[in-house]
């Protein structure tokens, strides 16, 4: 019996994964504030729903973008009919812009250096087809993204080699990890053909700062490969430091720009998981050329072509959106670690991203995977939290779980850290402040917390905390 | 330099084919009835314009599924949100329905076994990926579209071993010729992993007969490999037979649920059938849940835009408009087709016989030379370059026989067909002015100077041809 392809029955497509076992649970109990209060609360997801209002308002506004009224009925037939891979050019136009604007406007992007892709997913395994032949090995500095060990390699056969990345240095991508991961493949003779970072960082939810970026762009340079830059989270930053792109670091340095390519996406940033816009930037014309033809097997549907589109080109809606994103996250992540500090747990300072990187170390009852895991299991099963684990993005060190904070609205929010609260008391594993009151009256002490925090508003001129990216907004 | 990939390097996108070259000499030049007469005509795409009105008169009545409203309420944050590579499921369900009404419901489909992806391209790819491994084979009847060579190979390193059809029976699919091409890939050490069909055919336009069909079950059974059917075209049967899928035939040979019927797959997309090319609407279906499961979970490298999904949710669950457009689509197909079939017979040209699809396939084989793919494509480049129209010769179709054509209707108003027709009839007349002189006086004229004929249908065109290195 001539059984399928190898690809299909092996498990190249990762979701044996612990961070596909928590979506599983969450999936057979998801919570529901009136349906289903006890459910598993799903903190592992890294989507973004703070602006789907501000959204909303403008897509009613705007018919036409989405092919109603007599206007927009008039472009169908045209738009039904569009599947030129080259993209719409007013697409292609609109995205270059924002991605200027995301970017401060300090650097510029040529919409004909834009080639579509089935979202992110799609932009990677396109890169890695374009870029390495299978058996060859991409370097990616660790902790990174599940997805990308089936992205990079379930059907190209490239093969990923990890850049140690440690909590003593706050997970710095150094000369010295990269080296020593360069060195590994060559003993393992593998043949490293780029290096992929994530910048704003998954999962660490920081930015690469410039020193880092410089000596990233002199590595790949010295060793002659590619720099794959994906910058999916970009305007997702919502504090100081500022994001530097790699886009704007080789203006700065001398760099072979036929290495340089950025993978970018509307997911994270807009919100959009489910319209598939994702793109592969390229400096190189051959990439370029050849990632066209390949992006056939990822269009992007025209009809959402059109649509986003329409709401790039209006600047006034940039603009504000850029401002009000930043706004809601940064306040978000404000509340969420300020809450978990009362109970003593700490995270990686960061700035960036749709999660934190939660540092439960001390917790662990032994330096191991195994302890991890099992204090895992309690979080979903006892706690009720689908959080992801460290280890399911290759992290070196047991204890750190992602945990993803942009994807519920505010109730849920409480009810998540309600049950942090609880589970740490109950553990007796932090130093509980004194204003917290006994255990029976937990709910009423917590929304006193709340109000504690939000008098402390960071609209206030008195505010203890740090700038709000509004102050940030008018440089 | 940074070195890239042997795929990015090679030219298995099959980019250079005449297939695309011609299209390119269109973009370059093409036709528009005011602003550029004597363009090329685009009869190289196989495109449906023909109902779009019937398009817009739904989305008129029926703005919520445009504006991504769901009873007057808007549903935008659930579709941005919504990349579950499961699919919608209220797609899902009105597409096996609408899959079920093209076969005049004689196959039922279960929504648990279709896999959305981007297009038609890339669930082929995506079968390939989940059939075969590297270096494996599928066996392909030619003529069969040039984007297979792309679709089917580049990326996955696969290779296609031809099935030889010829014009003598129709280009029927015949045992010999199967068991030919096994042979062949044997030969050649290849691990033959499957056949793939494209039911109604492209480019020939016809519908498989249930022979045919039962031949190939047999075959794949006989020798325990897969079968992929792309029925892309099923939904543009205007003529008489009615369409039989292979589905249909398991059905009706009592083979459903057996091994044989884990192994048949179908293509399917609404890219010819509902003529939404754009919006990348494709899917798998297969009856062996290993492959559902596996496509599925390759599906995320090309999700349909859950916008899209809905649009199409609400327009497929409205039978009512399926039934009037896909009857009304055949019948104007069926006019369209008969334009260009009376035109053509005024030029002594002659179609093969086909009951679907948005093309002829035209027989050009006495307009030749010679009996050779020199002379198929001299005849190319003059009807390309000369009489302006961008058709697609058998070649890049791997048709064994020179001289055949497939020449798309469907992408043109009826005026533009008109004018196309009316080139090709004072092309041939030409063409048959210059038969009256004898063989040898050509030859001699060729080897002088290009010929006369070509200088005096385009004396413009000939200087700028000139000029260009071919």
């Amino acid at each position: 019996m001539v059984a399928i392809s190898k690809i299909a029955t092996g498990d190249g497509h990762g979701e044996n994964s612990p961070y596909f076992d928590g979506w599983k649970a969450y999936e057979t109990n998801p919570f529901h504030p009136t349906d289903r209060p006890d459910g598993i609360i799903q903190m592992g997801l890294a989507e973004n729903e703070l602006c789907f209002n501000f959204i909303k308002k403008w897509v009613m506004k705007h018919p036409e973008a989405s092919l109603c009224s007599a206007q927009g009925v008039n472009k169908f037939k045209e738009t039904a009919l569009f599947q030129d891979y080259h993209g719409m050019p007013e697409f292609r136009q609109a995205v270059a812009k924002f991605m200027g604007k995301v970017r401060g406007g300090r650097v510029e992007f040529d919409p004909d250096r834009i080639v579509m892709s089935g979202g992110a997913t799609g932009a990677h395994e396109m890169v890695a087809f374009c870029l390495a032949d299978p058996g060859e090995a991409f370097l990616v500095p660790t902790p990174y993204y599940p997805g990308f060990d089936r992205d990079l390699r379930w059907r190209t056969g490239v093969e990923l080699v990890p850049v140690v990345c440690k909590s003593s240095n706050d997970f710095k991508i150094t000369t010295n990890a990269l080296e020593t991961a360069y060195e590994k493949a060559k003993e393992d003779n593998l043949k490293v053909k780029g290096l992929l970072v994530t910048n704003p960082s998954n999962p660490l939810g920081n930015i690469l700062d410039r020193d880092t970026l410089k000596g990233i762009v002199e590595f790949i340079n010295e060793k002659n490969i590619h720099l794959v830059g994906d910058e999916i989270y970009a305007a997702t930053v919502f504090m100081e430091p500022e994001f530097v792109s790699i886009s704007e670091i080789i203006e700065e340095v001398e760099c072979k720009r036929d290495l340089i390519h950025i993978v970018y996406s509307l997911s994270k940033d807009m919100g959009f998981p489910g319209f598939r816009v994702g793109l592969v930037y390229s400096y190189n014309d051959s990439v370029l050329s050849c990632a066209r033809k390949m992006s056939s097997f990822g269009l992007v549907s025209s009809q959402t072509q059109h649509l986003i589109a329409s709401m790039l080109s209006d600047d006034d809606f940039v603009d504000s959106f850029i401002v009000e994103s930043k706004e809601q996250l940064f306040r978000r992540h404000k509340y969420f670690t300020w809450s978990l500090s009362q109970v003593g747990i700490g995270s990686l300072k960061s700035n960036a991203g749709l999660f934190i990187w939660m540092d439960l170390r001390k917790l662990l009852k032994e330096k191991t995977l195994e302890a991890e895991m099992d204090l895992w299991r309690v979080i979903i099963n006892e706690v009720k939290l689908n959080v992801s684990p460290g280890s399911s993005f290759h992290c070196n060190e047991p204890g750190w779980f992602r945990v993803c904070f942009a994807n519920m609205d505010d109730h849920t929010m409480e009810v998540a850290l309600l049950r942090i609260r609880t589970f740490m008391l109950e553990h007796n594993k932090a130093m509980v402040p004194r204003k917290l009151c006994s255990q029976s009256s937990l709910k009423l002490s917590f929304s006193r917390r709340r109000d504690d925090f939000m008098s402390q508003s960071i609209m206030s001129p008195h505010s203890p905390l740090p700038q709000s990216p509004l102050v940030q907004a008018r440089t | 330099m940074g070195l890239l990939s042997r795929k990015a390097s090679c030219n298995s996108h099959g980019q250079d084919s005449s297939y695309f070259l011609g299209w390119q000499e269109y973009e370059n030049n093409p036709y528009h009835e005011v602003t550029n007469p004597k363009g090329i005509i685009q009869m190289g795409l196989a495109e449906n314009q023909l109902c779009f009105d019937l398009f817009e008169s739904w989305l008129v009545k029926n703005p919520d599924a445009v504006s991504l409203k769901r009873d007057g309420k808007s549903i935008f944050k659930e579709l941005a949100l919504f990349q579950d590579y499961h699919g919608l499921p209220a797609l899902k369900n009105a597409l096996v329905d609408f899959m079920a009404e093209i076969r005049r419901n004689k196959v039922i489909f279960d929504p648990n076994h279709i896999v959305l992806t981007a297009g038609a391209t890339s669930a082929n790819e995506t079968l390939m990926f989940c059939l075969a491994d590297e270096g494996d084979a599928f066996l392909l009847p030619t003529p069969y579209y040039p984007g297979f060579d792309r679709d089917l190979k580049w990326r996955t390193g696969v290779e296609i071993i031809p099935i030889h059809c010829t014009g003598s029976n129709g280009f029927k699919i015949t045992l010999s010729a199967i068991e030919e091409a096994y042979q062949q890939a044997q030969k050649k050490n290849l691990t033959v992993k499957g056949v793939l069909i494209t039911n109604p055919s492209n480019p020939l336009g016809t519908t498989m007969a249930r022979e045919e069909l039962d031949l190939l079950i047999n075959f794949i059974d006989d020798k325990q490999i897969h079968l992929i059917s792309d029925e892309v075209y099923s939904g543009t049967v205007f003529n008489s037979p009615s369409f039989v899928s292979v589905m249909e035939v398991l059905k009706d040979k009592n083979l459903e649920k057996t091994q044989v019927w884990e192994r048949v797959h179908l293509v399917y997309s609404l890219s010819k059938d509902l003529s939404l090319p754009g919006f990348r609407i494709g899917a798998i279906y297969s009856n062996d849940s290993i492959v559902v499961a596996a496509a599925t979970k390759m599906s995320s490298f090309g999700l349909v835009s859950s916008q899209t999904q809905y649009l199409l949710s609400a327009m497929l669950s409205d039978k009512k408009f399926t039934k009037e457009y896909v009857s009304e689509n055949h019948r104007r197909l069926r006019q369209r087709r008969r334009d260009l079939i009376s035109g053509l017979e005024k030029a002594g040209i002659r179609c093969l016989d086909s009951n679907a699809g948005l093309f002829c396939w035209v027989d050009m084989r006495h307009l030749l030379n010679s009996d050779t793919f020199e002379a198929e494509m001299e005849l190319w480049e003059k009807i390309v370059y000369d009489v302006k129209l961008n058709i697609s010769p058998g070649s890049s179709c791997h048709c064994v026989e020179p001289g055949w054509f497939r020449v798309c209707f469907a992408n043109m108003s009826e005026n533009t067909l008109q004018i196309a027709i009316q080139r090709l009839e004072s092309f041939v007349s030409s063409i048959a002015t210059i038969n009256t002189q004898s063989h040898e006086e050509l030859k001699s004229l060729r080897k002088k100077t290009r010929n006369n004929w070509v200088f005096r249908l385009s004396f413009q065109s000939f200087h700028d041809r000139e000029q260009d290195d071919r």
